[in-house]
């Protein structure tokens, strides 16, 4: 109950401030935010609840917003429906990419994901329908009442989005499922042995985290008015995506959300003080630190200094 | 006592607040790539832009106000420069904004202007304008569209009485534009095309492809590439060779205008025909003494210590501006645009006028051939006569020798 | 599209060129990651940064070869470090090494990529040497010598590691502590120093693997991106720690790169090279030499 009343509370906020707020700055900034935490709670789900180590984030957004453009170039409809076909399109790949890699483990798995995202990338560079490798500008429609401008429309829609992704995230970590993907992470011969259907979890997993990330991705051409694959396909969204369970905690739903806030708020104040390749240094030595110093995140921290009994 | 010295501070906080407000600089903002791949580009033209603010600055600026650059990196990264463009508009309440170097970074923020109605002066992109169409957009390249890029070449492969082309080009999307101008110029040509191929941007090495350009024996090799393939495409011509049938060979490869690209390849470099914005021997007012000037500043900055390509160009940005508002005695963005659209802008990379689209009305490519380039010295390059202009006409110095194999002998 | 049988001859040789020259930038993942199990994400990060050094040595007159080998001892003492760390932070701890090994290497690798950026800047940076920039005519073929070179260094080095893996000490208990640990601790070896051994033979090899990239071609900072997925692919293919296996594997990417390049559309190369990666490691997840 408390989850729901908080995240209720945060979405009105989100809502509220696109009602008042003038300075668009925020929107911008905050809708790429917001994006980075759908991803990082989404690439959790398999990676920090069972383990399964994913670099293709890229290939699920990218396949989300390329799944979004092709819809709305062909039937021009509203937002909402590329993402729900962006999340149906990116959901199947996982569901495929899980299937196909099932038998794979740790780097393997890793490796496969990477394969993934270039063959998807390859695809879309050799798609003329989506503007292949030159790219495709888009104009954008007008925005959908109540909303006055297009930035706050898609910003408040991430907020919903980010609250969905973390409710998923939440309800699959505590419910059976989590406790099954624990198992398969734990051991997954054991898991099986104890009567875990490791294979049926796995792929639902790499199907809904894929679903998310798609999902994810579907705003993304409208926000740029503009998609290309290079940077559609760009290794930017796994690193975020990988960095942010791993900084804020693999264990818990919160981990990933605090992990990604934190690291692309980083990011963005870098990117208009310092400005340089420090942004870059930035994510690795974060990375690096977090995992060797403190393997259970931010909130392991939290957990070390503030000692609370179980409830 | 404690009050009024409270008051008097207060006092003297307003006025120096209000001095300070008619004091206040003229804020230009813009993203600039200063790492990722069209980083070593920006960073040079960066160091340009920053002369004409101290240039415009010693002059005592604009409207008796300073000037004042507010430039951030945008890692050539499309996703990051709509949040930056809007930071500099609604945070640091920028006066006027530039572009970023590239087509790709600035396609996000087209909708952003034209949905404010802002001025914005593109930075060598490409056609960025087309499907948004916005009427206070005026971009530096002297290039239009895609023909304006590759007719200079075209031409010269026609009076050499070529009859076959072969394409070359990379897998991305300013390539693709080009090849796209190209093929279509190349078929309005009567040039009957005999090898194309699109190759992936990872491709490690090109020398089967440049085998296969051979058995082609086409009369002309068109190539559209990025910094680091035309680097390795032009070694695999200089060891595998594209065969006595070829006249011309270049066209629009990326990289070639760049000095530690072109002091690398030294002597390789003899026989290419490529396009440039700039050569030395072009006789614009002004840019001898820009780039003696410029070239102090860059080994300070340690960036490309020639600077023919886009330092200029992006002082040109910086001269238009400056240009309009001294006319115009004004800021604003309609008024300021109109005059652009109207009048003539005196640049040191000549004269300018807009098209209604926002790109030069006449545009300028150079198409200029590598003669006589030996290896490891970068000072020859500053020689006119070392890049020979074949085309535009009206700055020719030279007619195309052929065929390229006998040339770079 | 031009099809003849000359061509397709000559594009095998090249395949074969370029494949041994996969097979070399791959040896040494071949052993951190084939026979370690170690999950050296940052393994062409580190190659990269032996192409730099390399470059810097060059500065000095060295020849790419000859620095390549003159960096192997350091490399081999920085590798023994890295292991040691790693060992020390995550195999040690248990259970949950996988996803933070592999994130760990992922951030080195990120680290020493900026690290490149930020003393070399991101221009792209090249070797000289005599066998650079010319090509071995034999008829109507042309072959650059930097690829036979590149060829020549990677034979050898296959076969000196094949050797030293199975006619020493060392080398048979390297292979031991892949298959199992508990055997060679009853032998009286500690599996974590001859871990420790192999790791920085294997950074030792990919500083030689360096000097070889810089001969192929230019470097860039970011060129460890080129390489993560083909030198994965090539030892994946070959199946975990088989030498032989990593040069066959290294031919097969090679040659099918180098057809599609010169026959079909070559923007459809990457798609070949991973689509069989990714059937191989659906169908036949030990690799195509696997055990």
């Amino acid at each position: 109950m408390r989850f729901w009343i908080s995240s209720a509370c945060a979405f009105a906020l989100a809502v509220l401030a696109a009602a008042t707020l003038k300075n668009e700055y925020y929107f911008f900034a905050g809708y790429t935010v917001l994006m980075f935490v759908v991803l990082a709670t989404a690439w959790n789900i398999l990676g920090g609840y069972a383990g399964y180590v994913n670099f293709g984030t890229p290939a699920f957004f990218g396949l989300g917003a390329y799944t979004a453009v092709v819809v709305f170039k062909a039937t021009a409809a509203p937002l909402v429906v590329q993402i729900l076909a962006a999340a149906v399109m990116s959901g199947l790949l996982g569901f495929a990419t899980g299937l196909l890699t099932l038998r794979l483990r740790g780097i393997f798995f890793a490796i496969a994901t990477i394969a993934v995202t270039v063959i998807m990338e390859t695809l879309f560079i050799n798609w003329r329908y989506t503007g292949g490798a030159t790219g495709l500008q888009l104009l954008r429609p007008a925005p959908v009442w109540p909303f006055e401008s297009y930035i706050t429309m898609l910003f408040v829609v991430m907020a919903a989005m980010t609250v969905a992704a973390i409710a998923i995230a939440r309800y699959i970590e505590t419910s059976w499922i989590g406790r099954g993907l624990r198992a398969i992470r734990d051991s997954e011969e054991a898991a099986e042995c104890s009567g875990v259907s490791t294979l049926k979890l796995k792929v639902f997993a790499c199907a809904i985290s894929g679903a998310l990330m798609g999902a994810a991705g579907a705003p993304m051409p409208m926000y740029l008015s503009f998609i290309e694959p290079a940077s559609t396909f760009n290794l930017n969204y796994a690193i975020g995506a990988l960095a942010s369970p791993m900084i804020g905690g693999t264990a818990h739903y919160l981990g990933p959300v605090i992990g990604a806030v934190i690291l692309s708020t980083i990011q963005q104040v870098v990117t208009v003080t310092i400005s340089s390749e420090l942004n870059v240094l930035v994510v690795g030595v974060l990375l690096v630190v977090f995992v060797v110093a403190a393997p259970e995140g931010i909130l392991g921290l939290v957990k070390k200094l503030f000692p609370r009994k179980k409830p | 006592m404690k009050f009024q010295k409270l008051l008097m501070a207060a006092v003297g906080a307003f006025a120096l607040s209000s001095a300070a407000l008619a004091q206040q600089p003229i804020k230009v903002g813009m993203s600039m790539p200063q790492t990722g791949s069209l980083g070593a580009g920006g960073k040079a033209a960066l160091v340009a832009l920053q002369m004409w603010v101290e240039d415009v600055n010693a002059k005592g600026g604009l409207l008796n106000r300073k000037v004042e650059l507010i430039a951030y990196d945008d890692q050539t990264n499309p996703a990051l420069t709509p949040a930056i463009y809007t930071k500099l508009l609604d945070i640091d309440k920028v006066d006027l904004l530039i572009a970023p170097y590239g087509t790709v970074p600035t396609a996000p923020i087209m909708p952003l202007v034209k949905q404010r109605d802002l001025l914005l002066m593109g930075n060598f992109s490409f056609q960025v304008n087309r499907t948004v169409k916005h009427d206070k957009w005026f971009n530096n390249s002297p290039w239009n569209d895609a023909s304006s890029w590759s007719d200079g070449f075209i031409l010269n492969a026609q009076k050499l009485g070529s009859k076959t082309i072969a394409f070359l080009a990379a897998d991305q999307e300013f390539a693709q534009n080009l090849a796209n101008g190209a093929r279509e110029l190349a078929k309005k040509a009567g040039l009957k095309t005999v090898y194309d191929q699109n190759y992936p941007p990872t491709t490690v090495d090109f020398s089967t492809m440049i085998r296969a350009i051979r058995s082609a024996k086409p009369d002309i090799v068109f190539v559209m590439s990025y910094p680091n393939d035309s680097v390795a495409i032009v070694r695999a011509v200089n060891e595998i060779g594209v065969g006595e049938s070829v006249k011309m060979f270049g066209g629009g490869m990326v990289g070639l205008q760049f000095t530690p690209i072109m002091s690398t390849l030294g002597s390789m470099l003899n026989g290419i025909v490529n396009y440039n914005s700039y050569v030395p021997g072009m006789k614009y007012p002004g840019i001898e003494d820009f780039l003696s000037r410029y070239a102090k500043k860059a080994v300070e900055a340690k960036v490309d210590p020639l600077g023919f390509y886009l330092p200029p160009f992006n002082y040109a940005i910086g001269q238009m501006l400056e240009q309009a508002i001294n006319a115009t005695k004004s800021l604003d963005h309609k008024v300021l645009a109109a005059y652009l659209h109207k009048n003539e802008m005196k640049t040191i990379v000549g004269p300018i006028r807009y098209g209604p689209d926002g790109e030069w009305a006449n545009p300028r490519v150079v198409q200029a051939q590598f003669r006589g380039i030996v290896d490891k010295d970068i000072e020859q390059f500053r020689q006119p006569g070392k890049q020979v202009v074949l085309s535009p006409d009206a700055y020719k110095t030279g007619d195309v020798m052929a065929p390229f194999e006998k040339v770079r002998k | 599209m031009i099809f003849s049988f000359e061509l397709l001859l000559e594009a095998v040789v090249f395949g074969i060129l370029l494949g041994c020259f996969y097979a070399a930038v791959s040896i040494g993942l071949s052993v951190s990651f084939g026979l370690l199990d170690v999950p050296h994400v940052a393994h062409p990060a580190i190659m990269v940064f032996g192409a730099y050094c390399t470059y810097l040595l060059g500065q000095y007159g060295f020849d790419p070869i000859l620095a390549g080998i003159v960096l192997m001892p350091p490399f081999f003492l920085l590798g023994m470090g890295v292991y040691r760390f790693y060992y020390e932070t995550f195999e040690k701890r248990g259970s949950d090494a996988g996803v933070r090994g592999i994130a760990f290497f992922f951030g080195l690798t990120l680290i020493i990529e900026v690290g490149l950026i930020l003393v070399f800047g991101v221009d792209q940076r090249s070797a000289e040497a005599p066998y650079i920039g010319k090509a071995l005519s034999l008829g109507e073929m042309r072959i650059p010598w930097r690829f036979i070179v590149s060829f020549g260094v990677a034979l050898v080095l296959m076969t000196a590691l094949t050797l030293y893996l199975s006619k020493t000490f060392t080398g048979r208990a390297i292979k031991a502590v892949a298959q199992d640990e508990g055997a060679l601790r009853l032998m009286g070896a500690d599996p974590v120093w001859i871990k420790q051994w192999a790791f920085g033979i294997a950074t030792a090899v990919s500083a030689l693997a360096g000097a070889m990239l810089i001969i192929v071609g230019p470097v860039e900072p970011s060129l460890d991106r080129v390489y993560i997925g083909r030198t994965f692919a090539v030892v994946v293919l070959a199946g975990l720690g088989s030498m032989t296996g990593t040069l066959a594997a290294g031919l097969i990417l090679g040659i099918s790169e180098s057809i599609v390049l010169m026959h079909f559309g070559a923007s459809w190369a990457p798609a070949v090279a991973f689509g069989l990666l990714l059937v191989v490691l659906g169908i036949r997840p030990q690799g195509l030499f696997g055990r």
